[in-house]
């Protein structure tokens, strides 16, 4: 039992051994034409898959049987530790959590394997070879700087740092493996496209083996993101949700370009366009995934994240990055050039305002890059420290996602290559009468004064969703009724619909949460109460409790109605002492609602018994992440359409 | 001109002026936004702007935080052991703002060269130290390590203080290992 972590690093070495011939034979054999060096593919991958899974099976092995010998393990866990978090702790720091990319990279490419038999071998062999190549660069990476197998020996400790307590929680479970499906999916993506410039063949059935992967990727980071995001809300973010830093930055750029990637493919696949555009987007949003594993690995940033510092982690995968961009823009600059469409489109059509789209996002894209790496490019050229506060890129990012959600008003109704005016006007007159009177209407009957802000969220919200449901009536028209007409539509369709109401959703809890939230941080003592808006927050009492691995302060507080003086809610923060790292932790208390959620954090404990308390409203904020679950859930139905299980015909 | 070329034209001009449009505003906004780190050597020195919004970085001086009897608002020096900078802030500090704790406070100078913050951050993570703050420390130590002897240097506590800059093993993973504490002024 004792050398089982030396097994788990020889199943990784072993897997790295695959993913070598991956990278190699099926290649090679759709080079020279070679039916049985292409289908080695389909056991190579497997076998990669499977030595992986071994190597993390071990590890989290050796994370449920307090093996402190293993530095990784004892660096991130304790006996005490839950077990729960013992099994999340495996992706809980550096090398576990590349070994979590590797993973789901194999995983990834077992799904290609399962899922994409029906392609034409050579397509097949290539776009497994070229995943074979990635996880070869990965699994190095892994070997070179960053073994979680890597042993205390002969002597180890007794018991281990313990897990960083802000990772002690639900979210760290669920929020990395997401968000890692999204990154690695679309290096899924990123390999149909280099398989298909290998092969000169740009055409329309590359795009539509594309789409599925691009938007179960994107839909993956959507969750990934949200989960982020929700988690920094209640565990360390103080209520906030997002604060434009870096390492968020790094996860929302490959979002925007797999957004942008996700409208052209439709494109492409439809109509024929925009082929050359499309194919340059599937290498960007891998190599924003990279670009963004770099900056949370390597600790260049200027972040109060605390990363990895490691220099030799960070060159090695900014040379992943640089050989990925250096060889997909060569055999971009020599395939693409032959890749020409004839197709003709006018000014008012569909092509033009997924076109449109795809500008704003890119230009969303290139304003977060600017904020994010502008102080990293400027420190490197000695230009000193500085920081991109989130004032840019809210100054940038509400215009640009104003007209992003008009366009896409327009984007839902109009067809492929003309409308007519008339027919524009005719389909999104009603819903844009009603948006201007729900605008002017809700923000002014829920927070009871005018601000633009508020309207302009409205505004923007309600226009899609008439827009939608306009559309969504006028489409579900049969003669044999409205039913059977909304049962004939097709979950393409409708993922479509719901992802877009997914984003007015996600526009309105973000519009009215920055607009119309409260906060105060107030002294109190126990038996003081504070009136915020018309809530009413006693401080009822403090007890002490503990924890498996922990003690705590925890205040409880009562929340009733000012006018009414029902009582509403009863919280109970925390501020708990982790022992292992004897590290202080706030634990927020919320009564959350679909309308308003209702927060209290106790800061510190002052003179005199009493606390510094944070106490909130945050009106809609829930919205932002029913949005962001929306929009998956679009995604995930879209794919589920049956025209991407039909077998091809090529 | 055939009316294909020109609606072509149309097209290509307003997305030319567009995006030239959105980035030109875009990187007005960034000139607005941009926060300038000082440590505490060049704030005494007076390089730093008065009113501007700036980062500052440095350790907590031992002793000095005080806290008002009846509101949220404290006092503390920050150091970089060759100057020391005053710091006001009214909220609630990070769960790891400690005395002797590296930390990085946002704000604008008044005329009495005092910061008075509107956000302080502190890693959660006790051995955590901000890269700004760390190298400001080790141009500090250059400094000094020139008007000393090194003997000196080595004996002195305060100047081991960069060691956990360093292979942290207490590294938090990716996204969020914040403990910021956004306290609108």
């Amino acid at each position: 039992m004792m050398m089982l972590p030396e097994v788990g690093h020889f199943a990784l070495i072993l897997g790295l051994a695959l993913s070598i011939l991956l990278g190699i034979f099926p290649l090679l054999g759709a080079g020279i034409n070679n039916q049985f060096l292409m289908r080695l593919a389909k056991p190579l991958a497997a076998g990669q898959f499977l030595f992986i899974f071994i190597s993390f099976l071990v590890l989290g092995a050796a994370f449920l049987q307090d093996d402190f010998s293993v530095q990784y393990v004892a660096n991130h866990s304790n006996s005490l530790l839950p077990i729960q978090y013992k099994i999340s702790a495996i992706w809980g720091g550096h090398e576990g959590s590349l070994l979590l990319w590797a993973l789901i990279l194999s995983g990834w490419t077992a799904a290609v394997v399962i899922y994409s038999q029906s392609l034409p071998l050579i397509v097949y062999a290539r776009v497994l070879g070229v995943m074979g190549l990635i996880a070869v660069g990965f699994l190095l990476f892994i070997l070179m700087t960053s073994n979680p197998f890597d042993r205390y020996l002969p002597q180890f400790p007794d018991e281990g740092a313990d897990l960083n307590p802000l990772l002690q929680d639900f979210g760290l479970i669920v929020h990395p493996p997401m968000l890692y499906m999204g990154y690695v999916g679309f290096s899924v993506v990123f390999a149909f496209a280099i398989a298909a410039l290998l092969g000169g063949q740009l055409d329309a059935a590359w795009a539509k083996w594309s789409r599925p992967w691009t938007t179960v990727a994107w839909a993956f980071l959507t969750l990934g993101i949200a989960l982020g995001s929700w988690w920094a809300y209640y565990e360390l973010g103080w209520g906030g949700w997002w604060f434009w830093d870096p390492v968020e930055n790094a996860s929302f750029m490959p979002w925007l370009v797999g957004a942008a990637l996700i409208h052209s493919l439709a494109a492409t696949e439809k109509r024929g366009v925009f082929k050359s555009w499309t194919v340059l987007l599937a290498i960007m949003a891998f190599s924003l995934s990279l670009l963004g594993t770099f900056l949370v690995r390597s600790g260049v940033l200027t972040s109060v994240h605390a990363f990895a510092s490691d220099p030799a982690r960070g060159q090695f995968i900014l040379a992943l990055l640089g050989i990925t961009l250096i060889v997909s823009f060569t055999l971009y600059a020599f395939k693409v050039p032959s890749v020409r469409s004839r197709i003709q489109f006018s000014l008012l059509s569909r092509e033009t305002f997924l076109l449109m789209n795809n500008l704003l996002l890119v230009v969303a894209w290139i304003t977060v890059m600017l904020g994010t790496l502008y102080p990293l490019v400027l420190d490197f050229l000695g230009g000193g420290k500085l920081s991109i506060g989130p004032p840019y890129f809210n100054a940038v990012f509400v215009p640009l996602m104003s007209v992003l959600a008009v366009v896409m008003g327009f984007g839902i109704v109009s067809r492929w290559k003309d409308n007519s005016i008339a027919y524009l006007v005719g389909q999104l007159r009603l819903a844009a009468v009603l948006a201007v009177v729900s605008a002017l209407l809700v923000p002014a009957l829920s927070f009871g004064e005018f601000h633009f802000g508020a309207f302009l969220g409205m505004f923007l919200f309600s226009w899609i969703v008439f827009v939608s449901i306009h559309d969504l009536h006028s489409k579900s028209k049969s003669s044999n009724g409205y039913l059977y007409g909304l049962k004939r539509l097709r979950p393409a369709y409708l993922g479509m619909i719901i992802g877009h109401i997914g984003f007015a959703v996600c526009l309105l809890g973000v519009a009215f949460v920055s607009i119309e939230s409260d906060e105060r941080d107030i002294r109190l003592s126990v038996g003081d109460q504070a009136t915020v808006q018309d809530y009413v927050f006693k401080f009822d009492s403090m007890d002490k409790i503990k924890g498996p691995n922990y003690i705590s302060d925890r205040g409880h507080f009562i929340v009733s109605d000012s006018e009414s003086g029902k009582q509403i809610a009863l919280l109970h923060p925390e501020k708990r002492i982790y022992l292992a790292k004897n590290m202080p932790m706030t634990e927020a208390a919320i009564d959350p609602g679909l309308f308003r959620d209702l927060y209290v954090a106790l800061g510190e404990p002052l003179d005199g018994g009493a606390w510094a308390v944070r106490i909130q409203i945050k009106p809609f904020v829930r919205w932002i992440w029913l949005g962001a679950l929306l929009m998956a859930f679009g995604g995930i139905l879209a794919i589920l359409d049956k025209r991407y299980r039909h077998k091809e015909k090529v | 001109m055939h009316p294909k070329r020109k609606q072509r034209l149309i097209l290509i001009t307003f997305l030319v002026f567009g995006f030239s449009a959105v980035i030109g505003l875009a990187l007005y906004a960034l000139t607005e936004n941009i926060n300038l780190f000082y440590n505490p050597s060049q704030i005494a020195a007076g390089e730093a702007p008065e009113g501007a919004r700036i980062r500052a970085g440095g350790m907590v001086v031992e002793g000095s935080v005080s806290r008002d009897q009846t509101t949220l608002a404290n006092r503390f020096s920050l150091t970089d052991y060759n100057a020391v900078v005053e710091v006001e802030f009214i909220g609630i500090l990070p769960d790891l703002f400690r005395e002797g704790q590296g930390i990085v406070a946002l704000g604008r100078l008044n005329e009495k060269n005092v910061l008075i913050a509107d956000e302080v951050l502190a890693k959660h993570d006790e051995n955590y130290m901000p890269p700004e703050v760390a190298e400001s420390l080790e141009k500090a130590k250059a400094y000094d390590a020139q008007k000393y002897s090194n003997e000196s240097y080595k004996s002195n506590d305060h100047y081991n203080i960069n060691q956990h800059t360093e292979g942290n093993p207490h590294e938090v993973n990716d996204t969020k290992a914040i403990d910021e504490q956004k306290v609108k002024p």
